[in-house]
């Protein structure tokens, strides 16, 4: 029987809220245990939570930049269950009326694009992080983490492929950093990414039995545990066998999910209205501001690269990958480099020499204008290619500009007639042979003499001129 | 005189501090003395501050000497409920599984009265964790009914009443979910004033069910109650449900007159359930009000009816989450015994909190389980709508509502502690103003043949306090009696 498979991803993201999303505490990742903490997020008694208004806004920010409806009047909710790693035995979050609601994210995969359903986005409080140690006898809470803002970002079972999944995350990961509303770390657990993976016979359209995939650490992680899920439902149905309702885990190195928790029925959580959070009442200003604060965001950018820049969809897509490599590039632009130039010294080029180094484009050491100046360099023929190449490693040491790097080292071009014909003369007498052979009608030979000449001048002489030169001496 | 600084109200001792009449030190070390004297057979003090109680009243002579100026309640000794957060002492809520609780910070209330030079005689006695009517509940000690020490002082701000009524504060912070400052006020025999929900913030102490929580005091005047809340009241950061409404100075609003104020009086109130000689002290009350040139004008509440159902089912489930932090992972009681997370939880738990409390927890997670949430909790969210539309329209017909507290006077110990629907009974009165969350108070109206007090409970407008207190003062002044202290025995 042919199979197909259904697949819904919640994904929990920290927002990037100065405060906590309840209280005054930083949020600053790695801070010393317990040390970012108060009687609110340690769940201490008479400590009331109150809402952080930037969470509110960057989450509907989230929510309309995945084509959300936004709920005009909603509140938060008490989700009960016991968990050392949280603070109150309660979560703070929303049930039944999300924020944000109705939405959905086109996605490129494999150039074709696929819309996926946003179910919701609703707004709650991380929990703390329990620490074991090895061999048992010992737990340690850390509540640095109690309290940070969490948005969760859940879609519909649109997703029909492990790949869609990448695309969907990598798509959604985008949009997020667009929006400076996460730094969208799943190393540092800023996002966490869980598959509700289930198979059923194509032309079905009942659902069938879903597993839950947790603790992920990366995209393609997240990619290869449901390839690996889609394929083991399908061997259980096979095989004869049902597909049990359970939690996974995904064993990296291993390869597989192994069962961690049967879910037999729903977990009840109990969830009520907060009493200590009033409602939140979202009017048009509030919603009109917002939207007009969003950035531009990634498919409208590469279009408008597209056609402003006429840059080829390719170039426009890695051009926008983020947005501060989108920022980069415009800012090559605008310091006065021909587009076209511009993407791809900064494609072929920056890109190679950042990704050696491991550093991110924001922190680039060569800032654009300095990109745009060496550019500028090779079109008013100071330098070549070659020479710039040599130029941007060291801008990329120093942070210098190129000039001040072509002036000290003397990498400027050699347009010096009189200089350029010397070399010349050189490379003809210390090759009697191969001028013999030439001048006998071998003209290939031609690009040896250049070889020569650009090596006598350490690779500074201007192409054109000894092309020039040397075909009037040697064809005299 | 300054041995009896003890009989004088908060206001008067303020004044004296002012005046430099008398010094703070003075004024508290004949509280102190009083307290020696009488509290080991009324059992209101849980904690006392005496040392820091002196160093504070020191401080706020010196500020005096020195012309700096002094707060609203300078030299004013007040106790605090056991359930009020201070870095002070502990936190204890009088329950075993916060019994060595030292808070790390002070509450917006307990900052409020600091602030305003009150000085803190130290914590008194309630009902474990502020459930019950009888501060029998408490595992820290038994504290009596000042007027008869067989009958216990109402609840859960027992110790409040107790110690206010009988002289050893001048006021007291209490707290009142369902009825737990008016009902010990009335029990008692001092002022207790619950305002509208939001005046006074909650940040700082040991919430029970927050949508019913008010803090607020007890006193033995009206005109000192007045002063209290001008204290207390306000805007919080810390408290997103406390109110941006403009606080006006109470003690101004008390002096004009009540002529042409509607007084409501409502039947459900005054049924053959209510004690008759209950009835018979509102009745004068209510000839009291008339007489000053009130109007009485029927009102009618039939919700009330449904008042005990939604409490109960609102108030519990709000309990069972927020009493969920008491699991002895980061403070409190934890069982050295448990092995496991599970047996962590349920052995601290159940070794921690006591039968009402329990009970209490139980009952809310059943309302929030499963179906019941939509055939409990959201029908007592519904009614608690109606009830509030109610006193909606009733207020559109009168000014104040007028009615005894409780329906019947002080109860003796053990009387209603195994009987947990009776000992809810007491509160039924009460309920409503929670629910509705407008302000409320109970003022004493006299006593019983067997010399116990009786409350009078008068509920206004939300946000009209001005009104209610400004009632209550003219009956006070009007009343024809002075109830005095309890005897010293």
């Amino acid at each position: 029987m042919q199979y197909e498979a259904v697949i819904g991803m919640e994904v929990h993201v920290e927002i990037n809220c100065k405060s906590k999303v309840f209280c005054g505490c930083p949020t600053v990742f790695d801070a010393p245990p317990n040390s970012q903490t108060c009687p609110l997020c340690l769940g201490m008694p008479g400590g009331l939570p109150v809402l952080n208004r930037s969470m509110v806004d960057k989450s509907m920010a989230v929510g309309l930049a995945l084509n959300c409806r936004i709920a005009r009047e909603t509140r938060m909710d008490r989700k009960n269950y016991f968990y050392p790693d949280l603070a109150k035995n309660y979560q703070i979050s929303q049930d039944d009326q999300p924020l944000c609601y109705d939405g959905y994210l086109d996605v490129d995969v494999d150039g074709e694009m696929k819309r996926i359903g946003i179910t919701r986005a609703h707004m709650e409080e991380d929990t703390a992080r329990n620490s074991h140690t090895v061999g048992g006898g010992q737990s340690g809470v850390d509540f640095n983490r109690s309290g940070v803002a969490l948005l969760e970002i859940v879609t519909e079972p649109d997703i029909r492929s492990a790949q869609e999944a990448f695309a969907y995350l990598t798509a959604l990961k985008q949009l997020l950093q667009y929006l400076d509303v996460s730094d969208c770390n799943m190393e540092e657990g800023s996002l966490r990414a869980e598959a509700n993976i289930s198979v059923r016979p194509v032309g079905s359209d009942k659902f069938g039995t879903k597993t839950e995939v947790k603790n992920v650490a990366s995209f393609s992680g997240v990619q290869k545990a449901i390839e690996f899920e889609i394929a083991r439902q399908i061997k259980v149905l096979n095989d004869g066998g049902t597909v049990l309702q359970e939690t996974r885990g995904w064993d990296a190195d291993k390869g597989v999910t192994l069962s961690q928790r049967l879910k037999e029925s729903a977990q009840e959580y109990r969830y009520f209205p907060e009493p200590d959070v009033p409602p939140i009442v979202v009017d048009d200003a509030w919603i009109d501001a917002i939207q007009k604060s969003l950035p531009e965001l990634p498919t409208a950018r590469k279009e408008r690269f597209q056609k402003e820049y006429e840059l080829s969809a390719y170039d426009a897509h890695v051009m926008t990958l983020s947005r501060a490599m989108a920022d980069y590039y415009e800012a090559i632009v605008k310091a006065g480099a021909d587009p076209k130039k511009a993407a791809n010294w900064l494609m072929v080029e920056l890109l190679a020499l950042l990704a050696d180094a491991k550093v991110e484009i924001s922190d680039s050491p060569v800032s654009p204008e300095n990109l745009a100046a060496l550019i500028g360099l090779i079109d008013t023929n100071v330098i070549n290619g070659k020479i710039a190449k040599e130029v941007l490693v060291e801008m990329f040491k120093t942070g210098a500009a190129p000039a001040a790097i072509v002036e000290e080292k003397g990498l400027g071009q050699i347009s010096d007639t009189s200089a350029l014909e010397e070399a010349v003369q050189a490379v003809i007498e210390a090759n009697p042979q191969q001028v013999a052979d030439y001048r006998a009608g071998k003209d290939k030979i031609f690009g040896y003499f250049v070889g020569q000449v650009m090596k006598a001048t350490r690779g500074k002489g201007n192409p054109q001129l000894v092309n020039e030169i040397l075909r009037r001496e040697l064809d005299s | 005189m300054s041995a009896l600084w003890y009989q004088k109200t908060a206001k008067e001792i303020r004044d004296a501090v002012h005046t430099g009449e008398a010094t703070a030190l003075d004024i508290v070390n004949s509280f102190i003395a009083h307290r020696e004297a009488t509290d080991g057979t009324i059992g209101a003090f849980t904690q006392c501050w005496d040392d820091e109680a002196r160093e504070t009243a020191r401080s706020i002579d010196e500020k005096r000497q020195q012309g700096q100026p002094l707060g609203p309640l300078a030299g004013v000794p007040v106790s605090l409920k056991e359930s009020f957060c201070t870095r002070l002492g502990k936190t204890t809520g009088a329950s075993r599984i916060l019994e060595n609780f030292q808070c790390p910070y002070d509450g917006t209330a307990v900052t409020r009265l600091a602030q305003a030079d009150a000085v803190f005689l130290g914590k008194v006695n309630m009902d474990e964790l502020a459930m019950g009517s009888s501060t029998e509940s408490s595992v820290l000690q038994r504290t009596v009914n000042p007027w008869n020490h067989d009958r216990v002082p109402g609840g859960s701000s027992g110790g409040s009443a107790a110690s206010v009524a009988m002289g050893c504060s001048a006021l007291s912070l209490g707290s009142d979910t369902g009825s737990s400052i008016r009902q010990p006020a009335s029990f008692s025999g001092c002022v207790g004033v619950k305002p509208t929900y939001g005046r006074i913030s909650r940040f700082g102490i040991i919430g029970l069910a927050p949508s019913l929580d008010h803090a607020g005091p007890l006193t033995r005047t009206v005109e000192d109650a007045a002063l209290a809340l001008n204290v207390l009241c306000g805007e919080d950061p810390a408290d997103s449900t406390s109110s941006d409404k403009p606080v006006p100075d109470f003690l101004q609003g008390l002096s004009q007159d009540i002529k042409g104020l509607k007084i409501g009086v409502a039947e459900e109130y005054m049924t053959d359930e209510v004690d008759e000689e209950v009835r018979g002290k509102i009745t004068e009350a209510l000839d009291c009000l008339s007489s000053l040139g009130a109007e009485l004008v029927k009102i009618s509440l039939p919700g009330t009816a449904y008042d005990a159902a939604a409490y109960t089912v609102i108030s519990t489930a709000e309990i069972s989450a927020t009493l969920a932090r008491l699991d002895g992972v980061r403070y409190g009681m934890r069982d050295p015994e448990a092995r496991t997370v599970q047996d962590m939880y349920v052995m601290s738990k159940s070794a921690g909190f006591g039968p009402e409390v329990q009970r209490r927890i139980l009952l809310g997670t059943h309302f929030l389980s499963g179906k019941n949430i939509q055939n409990c909790f959201v029908k007592a969210q519904q009614a608690r709508s109606l009830i509030i539309r109610e006193f909606e329209e009733v207020f559109t017909q009168c000014d104040v509502i007028a009615g005894p507290t409780t329906p019947s006077v002080a109860f003796p110990f053990g009387s209603k502690s195994d009987n947990p629907v009776e000992m809810y009974r007491c509160d039924r009165f009460t309920l409503g103003a929670n629910l509705a969350t407008h302000p409320a108070l109970s003022v004493p109206c006299g006593m019983t043949e067997a010399g116990l007090p009786v409350g009078l409970q008068l509920q206004a407008r939300r946000y009209d306090e001005e009104t209610l207190l400004r009632v209550a003062f003219h009956y006070e002044q009007n009343r024809g009696f002075d109830l005095g202290f309890p005897p010293i025995s």
